[in-house]
């Protein structure tokens, strides 16, 4: 019987209400008095020096307010990188100033390099147009291709970087002669030369941004579409526009959506800021979708020649790769550890192979900077092991359900150290390759695909078996690898005199449903109604800290610190029962709702200890502090290690290229779970963008560095029609090790796990159908490729 | 400024708009009714979707001077008269139909149009009804599930809940 | 956007007035039109709603006649015509999405004649004649290029009369990203007469593709077409699709709107 209440239960989930009636409070629809728009003057070329920034003309135009050019920002701070990266010879990492405007070159079309506030949008957007046209920018050519980038030291992004390479980094450095040589005497070698497609993340909310100052205090607020309002503040005030943190409130209200773009600090953000100081007015900002396109963080984009060394029976003796990942013009703030430590270490799959080295040479090219989107690094280092795996058991004439099999770290190997360098807690991976197989019905693939043909279709079978390290971070950990924050979390529980409870939570909802789920954590921990407890996030003046929401570790880090200020609370309730009901602290106990002394019928309710703490009448005051609010940051031990196994059907259209991704299976290794509702929902988004990055997404620039699929009418966001229903499994389950609620995190798995399994599934399809000269397509697979693949 | 008029929700609402004045931005500057999204400006996304004369129409991509005398029904009007879910969005909570929340408005709304015109949809059906309606965090088997289930289909077989 | 007058006539009369001020554009459901605007890359100074004109609107059919008024929206077209003439009717139930169906009219989508719509092909395939403000328009006199129709300054489409063929069907194959044609064929045989046009396919818009024509007024099956192609030198070569595959796609899609118009 599936229950009805508290973790694992199904709730259904409070937030929806107010988005299906059309009162959810998003930034864009916060109206303020007084307010004014800011409209952005962009760069139309990809890589120019500036000349000119004329803004007398505009200045002058009807309703305009202040304008601003980079000028105004050069003396105060950069967007910082967040992680410092160092190359193979010790070096560390180029780290270019990303202003608040662009000054002197702009570096990408879409660059901002002036700003006008106006009284009405389009009075802005008027003289935003006028700037544009009394400008001049020398155009230069544009770098684009990673390659020729680093091979042409004379044409550079960033005139002080000769090579515009951000860092050569090798993992592990040490490994790296031995995998040479079992490469080089290997009984057999695979070699794959791929791409990771650069993909746009197009969270359905345009970012959004509103600044507003007030004169009387000297505090600012800003009003964002962010995934992490402390990190936006820590980075506004302390590094670019050097203002106290203390003075600085910033609220993220319900935000659209993020899958990373959202996570970083962006220009816009300090500029709305420093333009309700100087006005003593609220500025607002929307973006269009098209500078959505132009200027959200992009994700991927890697270019990686992989080699899987192996016997002849297809156990693992080696994966080498070589990698170029494309960082665009600027440092985003967690640009350099995405193809780095979120890419390199999973480098071992869940296999147990014993060498492996990785290498990742970071390049600045004329385009938009890249960053974590859904997955980050680890859907990178999936799709290469998995596809090369796949080409490996196709050169050797091998089952591929066998071969992974074969190699996996089995049950009784953990914790497993791997050799680049993650300590594995717990997982099962046979298990879920087996439950995939029985929930696809793999033995009536031949007569699916007898069917298919009858219908002039080819139909295919693809496979991948993915890991994913998430629940970041253990801050020692990254500390020791170069990143310059704690990734630790923090919660505080607020019992209120009435025994309701707000709770404090430093992770950002923006779709994945905290607001029910931790709520279902909380009454359950306290035998309370879920109806009792409100979950309080997205607002720096009401939460003590947090590092936001991404990498799959809201519950697994924030949850975690929520849980422990639950403990707390209850220990803290312990000894106000013990007083009130004349016992010993020790013989007290807790459970469903109530504080009893053991052995008797003595107990008071989670309410009268409540109460009690707030009128503490009959209270140990000498020894205890009245009140019942606890906070508690939690530092995780270690990441955590979701795991699981994806089969994809697609039917291959031979004559149009076409494919149609008719079945799609996953059985996923989460750990526990705290609601499956949402937990589904969670691998189904996931899938839907993986199948996305696998048939239909493409970022491409021109060789002038102008993006082509700069609007949805050349960007293919995958549709309702695109996608199939999901088959979801999480019934195989190795809680996490290392934290008390024994979960692993589910947000990310989809994205990193599907892409391959699509593209698997079509080469299949392809070979099966006779087609074998086919061994790779890169993504997305559309139906120009496959069918110039299949005729050419 | 010209003054338009129309029906919005069964109120009659009266403002002075430009001739570039969308009816999205009427909505939601003129009325305050900011529960249609603006998510694209290529009239793909659908986020704006609401009724014109019971039609699904992208608010964006059409003029509000366009529309004077129109009964225009919009997110904020589709609930129960006494304020609670009507069944094509209890459907959507119950389903998991929605996540972040910004498409939601224009999915319901066109799910609505759907329902009144086919009310008893195939899965393909409501799929390619909701061409024009981009959804990045559900990857729509839910919304689906959601609109089937609205429709009195037994959705049980629709992969485990 | 840049600002602009808006006037809504309420007769054709009164819209061909309102046409000849400075800087007019006429506005239909304005799928196309109020896109391109907000990107400014149309500015007029008075917009022309033709959304209000009775005499413009509706679909009637006389004989093997049938006439769409210009400002019919794709929705209407897809109920109405189903009856009698249902390969136009699946075409404008096939444009772009639901919403924009409730809007977007045939009148509108001719005078923009954008190469990847649908209209053109449904069209030129039926070879209709396009009614004017002025006069009457073949079809194959109408469509002259990418954006370029045979209409002049303040010229406006009225409505469209279509001779229903005895078969026809449209089979369209998507752009992935626009949900526009990528290259889609419509079919219409009238005796032994086929025409064949192609959409979403070539530098100079829809056109028609003789040499398929040619191949099924011998033998109107997907077999007289197997394997031909289009010449690739006059096909779009673009992120979706290169000049070969296009050029292939239209032997495909052409092959598929017969079965589909045989069954």
């Amino acid at each position: 019987m599936p229950k009805d209440f508290g973790i694992g239960a199904s709730s259904k989930r409070r937030e929806d209400v107010r988005f299906l009636t059309g009162q959810g409070h998003y930034t864009d629809d916060l109206q303020l008095h007084g307010q004014a728009h800011a409209v952005f003057v962009r760069s139309n070329v990809a890589h120019g020096r500036i000349r000119s920034v004329n803004t007398a003309r505009a200045a002058t135009m009807p309703g305009v307010l202040a304008v601003f050019t980079g000028e105004d920002f050069k003396d105060v701070g950069g967007n910082p990188a967040g992680w410092l990266i160092k190359s193979r010879n010790g070096e560390a990492m180029r780290e270019p100033k990303r202003p608040v405007l662009a000054h002197g070159k702009v570096r990408h079309v879409g660059d901002a390099y002036a700003a006008v506030v106006a009284e009405t949008y389009q009075q802005a957007k008027d003289a935003a147009q006028q700037i544009a046209d009394d400008s001049v920018i020398e155009e230069l050519p544009a770098i684009i291709d990673m390659a020729a980038a680093v091979a042409d030291a004379s044409n550079r992004v960033h005139d002080e970087i000769p090579d515009n390479l951000c860092y050569d980094w090798g993992w592990i450095e040490d490994n790296r002669a031995r995998v040479d040589e079992v490469i080089k005497s290997a009984p057999h070698v695979t070699t794959l030369e791929l791409v990771n497609n650069r993909l746009v993340p197009n969270a359905m909310e345009p970012r959004a941004s509103i600044g507003e100052y007030f004169p009387g205090t000297g505090d600012y607020r800003l009003t964002t579409t962010s995934q992490n309002p402390h990190l936006t503040r820590l980075l506004v005030a302390a590094f670019v526009l050097g203002i106290p943190e203390n003075k600085l409130t910033v609220v993220a209200p319900d935000v659209g959506g993020g899958f990373g773009s959202k996570i970083y600090h962006y220009g816009e953000e300090a500029l709305v800021l420093t333009a309700a100081r100087k006005l003593k007015r609220p500025v607002r900002w929307t973006a269009e979708r098209s500078e959505s396109f132009l200027t959200d963080a992009h994700g991927r984009d890697h270019v990686t020649r992989i080699e899987l060394a192996c016997d002849k029976q297809g156990n693992f003796l080696a994966f080498r790769t070589e990698t170029m990942a494309n960082v665009g013009a600027y440092l985003s703030n967690f640009a350099t550890v995405t193809p780095t430590f979120l890419h390199g270490t999973l480098m071992a799959g869940p296999y147990k192979v014993p060498n492996v080295y990785v290498n990742v040479k970071t390049v600045f090219t004329n385009t938009a900077p890249v960053d974590a989107y859904r997955g980050a690094g680890r859907p990178e280092a999936t799709f290469s092991l998995e596809r090369v795996i796949d080409k490996m058991c196709r050169e050797l004439n091998l089952d591929p359900f066998e071969v992974r099999r074969r190699n996996f770290i089995t049950p009784d190997m953990f914790p497993y150290t791997t050799p680049v360098g993650l300590a594995y807690d717990t997982g099962n991976y046979e298990a879920t390759l087996d439950k995939v197989m029985e929930i696809a019905d793999v033995a009536g693939f031949e007569a699916r695909r007898k069917a298919s043909a009858a219908r002039g279709k080819l139909r295919g079978l693809g496979l991948s078996t993915w890991i994913e390290a998430c629940g970041i971070a253990p801050s020692h950990l990254v500390g020791v690898l170069g990143s310059r924050v704690g990734l630790y979390d923090a919660a505080t529980v607020r019992v209120n005199a009435t025994g309701n409870i707000s709770v404090m939570t430093g992770a950002h909802s923006h779709g994945q449903g905290h607001e029910t789920v931790f709520a279902q954590i909380v009454a359950e921990k306290l035998g309370i109604p879920e109806s009792s407890v409100e979950i309080v996030h997205g607002d720096t003046s009401k939460i003590p800290f947090g590092m936001g929401s991404y990498g799959s570790r809201s519950l697994a880090v924030c949850g975690v610190a929520m849980s422990k200020a639950v403990d707390k609370i209850i220990a803290k309730g312990k000894k106000i029962a013990a007083h009130m009901l004349e016992a010993s602290e020790a013989d007290i106990t807790f459970e469903a709702g109530k504080f009893s002394v053991a052995g008797t019928d003595k107990a008071k309710t989670f309410g009268e200890i409540a109460f009690s703490a707030y009128v503490p009448h009959n209270y140990p005051l000498e020894t205890l502090e009245p009140g019942l609010e606890e906070t508690a940051f939690y530092d995780p031990a270690n990441f955590t290690y979701p795991a699981g196994a994806y089969l994809c059907e697609v039917e291959v259209d031979a004559e149009t290229g076409k494919v149609d991704v008719v079945a799609f299976h996953c059985a996923d290794d989460f750990g526990n779970i705290m609601n499956p509702m949402v937990v589904e929902g969670q691998v189904h988004g996931g899938v839907g963008q993986g199948i996305g990055q696998a048939l239909c997404e493409n970022t491409f620039y021109d060789e002038n560095g102008q993006l082509l699929t700069g609007s949805y009418m050349d960007y293919a966001m995958p549709r309702a029609a695109d996608l199939p229903f999901y088959n979801v499994d999480y019934s195989c389950q190795t809680p996490c090790t290392h934290n008390p609620l024994g979960v692993k995190g589910c947000g990310e798995a989809g994205a990193i796990g599907s892409p391959p399994a699509v593209v698997n599934a079509v080469i299949d399809a392809l070979h099966r159908g006779g087609i074998t000269h086919v061994t790779h397509i890169d993504m997305p697979v559309s139906p120009n490729r496959v069918w110039s693949a299949i005729h050419g | 400024m010209t003054k338009v008029s129309m029906t919005v929700n069964g109120r009659a609402v009266s403002g002075d708009v430009e001739g570039r004045t969308l009816l999205s931005t009427f909505l939601r500057e003129g009325l305050a009714l900011t529960g249609t999204h603006v998510g694209c400006d290529t009239s793909q996304c659908g986020a704006c979707v609401v009724h014109v004369n019971g039609a699904p129409v992208k608010s964006c991509t059409v003029f509000a001077l366009d529309l004077e005398g129109a009964t225009i029904r919009t997110i904020e009007g589709m609930a129960n008269a006494d304020g609670s879910l009507s069944p094509l969005q209890q459907a959507f909570q119950d389903h998991h139909g929605l996540q972040c929340g910004f498409c939601t408005p224009g999915m319901v709304m066109s799910s609505a149009a759907l329902l009144a015109e086919n009310p008893r949809p195939t899965p393909q059906e409501v799929r390619a009804y909701l061409d024009g309606n981009i959804c990045r965090c559900t990857g729509y088997h839910n919304i689906v599930k959601a609109v089937l289930a609205a429709s009195g289909q037994d959705v049980s077989a629709v992969a485990a809940e | 956007m840049h600002n602009f007058d808006f006037v809504k006539p309420s007769s054709l009369a009164e819209a061909v007035k309102a046409m000849q001020a400075e800087g007019a554009q006429a506005l239909s459901g304005g799928q196309t039109l109020i896109s391109t605007m907000k990107q400014r890359l149309a500015a007029p100074a008075v917009l022309v709603s033709l959304t209000g004109i009775a005499e413009m609107k509706g679909v009637s059919v006389a004989g093997r006649v049938m006439t769409i008024g210009a400002a019919t929206p794709h929705a209407v077209v897809a109920k109405e015509a189903a009856k009698a003439y249902p390969a136009l009717a699946a075409l404008a139930g096939g444009i772009g999405d639901p919403a924009v169906r409730s809007r977007g009219t045939i009148g509108g989508s001719l005078a923009n004649n954008d190469p990847a719509a649908c209209y053109p092909a449904g069209v030129l395939a039926s070879a209709a004649t396009i009614v004017t403000s002025r006069r009457e328009i073949a079809a194959d006199d109408f469509f002259q290029g990418l954006f370029t129709t045979a209409l002049e300054e303040g010229e406006i489409i009225t409505a469209v009369r279509f001779p229903i063929p005895d078969r026809a069907a449209y089979a369209k194959f998507l752009q992935p990203a626009s949900r526009f044609s990528l290259t889609s064929a419509f079919v219409a045989r009238t005796g032994s007469a086929v025409r064949v046009a192609i959409t979403g396919a070539s530098e100079n818009g829809v056109f028609r593709w003789t040499e398929g024509e040619r191949a099924l007024s011998a033998n109107f099956s997907p077999q007289a077409v197997k394997g031909l192609k289009a010449n690739a030198d006059d096909m779009i070569g673009d992120l979706h699709g290169s000049k070969a595959y296009r050029a292939a796609l239209v032997g495909v899609m052409t092959a598929r709107a017969v079965a589909m118009a045989m069954a």
